[in-house]
């Protein structure tokens, strides 16, 4: 994908929104799609009638969502309801954008999983595992952290810094769900869920819907805000242990690293540039192996790397700074592309990284994508 | 036990390991091999994942390999577990190549690390159901 930097700093974020992050029986993913595009367009002070393309994710049907909103575009996309789908979309969209295929695009995002008692685990999922009573995407999570334990020496400990820092933030956040503060103490004594993680190593489920409004940087000059330009973007599939879910391994330390090269080659940085970093987290484990493949650290190194505060504001590499899936909101990778966006606006309030410039979102998932963002 | 009473989950109706569940209930652990190219992989697909062929075979394997990883689930995911927690989950890796995740048996705490050789038991939890599972050596 060399030919990606003929597309650096071309795109650009000018419309984020979202709802009030919860328990919401009284709507469905809709009302909350519908609520979030309403405020993605006051942002950006966009007609709806402009909007020319529509890319919905985890909403049951696309052509419902553009009949409530009354958008009848020249591009429409559905996206399965997985984390990763959100780097996977912003990217798509760019390319989109690239080919003039869409103008202005209008990325929904819904989840209703709180109030419809979604589960992760269990008869919801089934795998070819399930006769060993091998089940969620959690488990996986805890089969690498435990293999990381093994090679590295890592802790619980240190692993609990992760959920500490974004809990800080949360606090902060007028938006977050949770509000209550936590400690290391609190987490090494949270329930065990599947050992070696626990209660606190595990993100939240909530409801809430984000939209995030795409068009070129070109277009983006006449809007209401400064623009939020996508100046690097990496991508790197792994599917060799795709029968059990969310689960590597290697940590995709691989693929992250080759997504690393990719996007820091791309925008002309590297990671001592990086001002806040958005790092998919809907376990624990997960941000420490973004933080080796990524190069902020050493290989196995992640774990010494985070202690004493690293990852909250203040901190050497501020994370997550909304509080992420673990405290913020289980928005899947859409809501830390906001929290990117409003960083580097400058819109943080108490959580607000001084002098914020440049800002990385990561999933390391199956499907790992890398995104950079600076301020147009 | 009787196949009616056993209450945690069956394997599912994918249609390229039915044979691994019946070598399994006759004490042989098996993996997919490509009659063309001799990849070997798991679980059973329907096309070898290395050259695409369709003609697959089913290669006993010697039933030993290391410990990678292990968990120990305190949730019951389905309500089966309920009187079993916590147990085990492992991840093996064979040693002629694949992965499996399993469960261990017999766990003693100071044999527990990565690495750990592991051989295979055939554990029949019902009249119709054979797991195969692992001990450390």
């Amino acid at each position: 994908m060399s030919d990606l930097k003929e597309l650096r700093d071309k795109f650009a974020i000018v419309g984020v929104g979202n709802t009030p992050y919860g328990n919401f029986p009284e709507t469905d993913e809709y009302g909350l799609g519908a609520a979030a595009f309403r405020n993605a367009l006051e942002d950006c002070g966009l007609k709806k009638s402009e909007i020319d393309g529509l890319l919905v994710c985890r909403i049951p049907y696309y052509a419902r969502m553009g009949e409530v909103i009354g958008v009848h575009p020249r591009w429409t996309l559905t996206m399965p309801p997985h984390g990763r789908m959100s780097g996977i979309s912003l990217i798509e969209t760019m390319m989109a954008l690239q080919c003039g295929a869409v103008r202005y695009a209008a990325l929904i995002y819904a989840n209703i999983g709180r109030s419809r008692r979604v589960t992760y685990g269990g008869e919801d999922a089934s795998s070819f595992w399930d006769p060993w009573g091998f089940t969620s995407p959690g488990a996986s999570h805890a089969l690498m952290f435990r293999s990381h334990m093994e090679q590295f020496g890592t802790t619980t400990r240190q692993l609990a810094e992760v959920s500490v820092a974004f809990r800080k933030h949360a606090l902060l956040n007028p938006d977050a769900v949770m509000k209550k503060p936590m400690t290391i103490e609190d987490h090494e004594t949270a329930r065990m869920i599947v050992e070696p993680l626990r209660l606190l190593d595990y993100c939240l489920i909530n409801d809430g819907a984000v939209c995030i409004i795409l068009t070129t940087a070109e277009r983006a000059r006449d809007l209401r805000k400064r623009p939020v330009l996508i100046s690097g973007a990496g991508a790197k599939d792994d599917y060799h242990d795709a029968s059990t879910r969310n689960f590597a391994q290697d940590f995709w330390y691989g693929p992250v690293q080759a997504v690393a090269k990719e996007a820091y080659g791309m925008a002309g940085v590297g990671p001592a540039d990086i001002d806040a970093l958005m790092c998919y987290d809907n376990f624990s484990p997960t941000v420490l192996f973004s933080l080796e493949g990524l190069g902020f650290c050493k290989r196995g190194e992640a774990g010494s790397f985070v202690e004493g505060g690293t990852l909250a504001v203040g901190g050497k590499l501020p994370t997550n700074t909304d509080g992420g899936h673990l405290s913020n909101s289980y928005m899947q990778g859409w809501g830390l592309n906001v929290e990117a966006v409003r960083q580097l606006r400058g819109e943080c309030g108490a959580r607000q990284v001084p002098d914020c410039k440049i800002v990385q979102f990561v999933q390391a998932t199956p499907c790992t994508r890398s995104i950079i963002y600076t301020l147009g | 036990m009787p196949a009616s009473t056993y209450t945690k989950p069956l394997p599912n109706n994918d249609p390229y390991s039915k044979p691994f569940w019946a070598h399994a209930k006759q004490g042989r652990l098996v993996v997919q091999r490509c009659d063309v190219c001799g990849d070997l992989h798991f679980p059973p697909g329907p096309v070898c994942p290395a050259c695409l062929a369709s003609n697959q075979s089913f290669q006993p394997v010697s039933g030993r390999g290391t410990l990678v990883s292990w968990v120990h689930f305190h949730h019951a995911y389905w309500d089966g577990f309920k009187g079993e927690l916590p147990y085990t989950v492992c991840l093996v890796k064979l040693a002629e190549g694949p992965i499996m995740i399993s469960n261990l048996l017999d766990e003693q705490p100071e044999k527990l690390h990565a690495g750990a050789s592991v051989s295979v038991i055939f554990d029949a939890v019902s009249e119709d159901l054979t797991l195969p599972r692992f001990r450390i050596d």
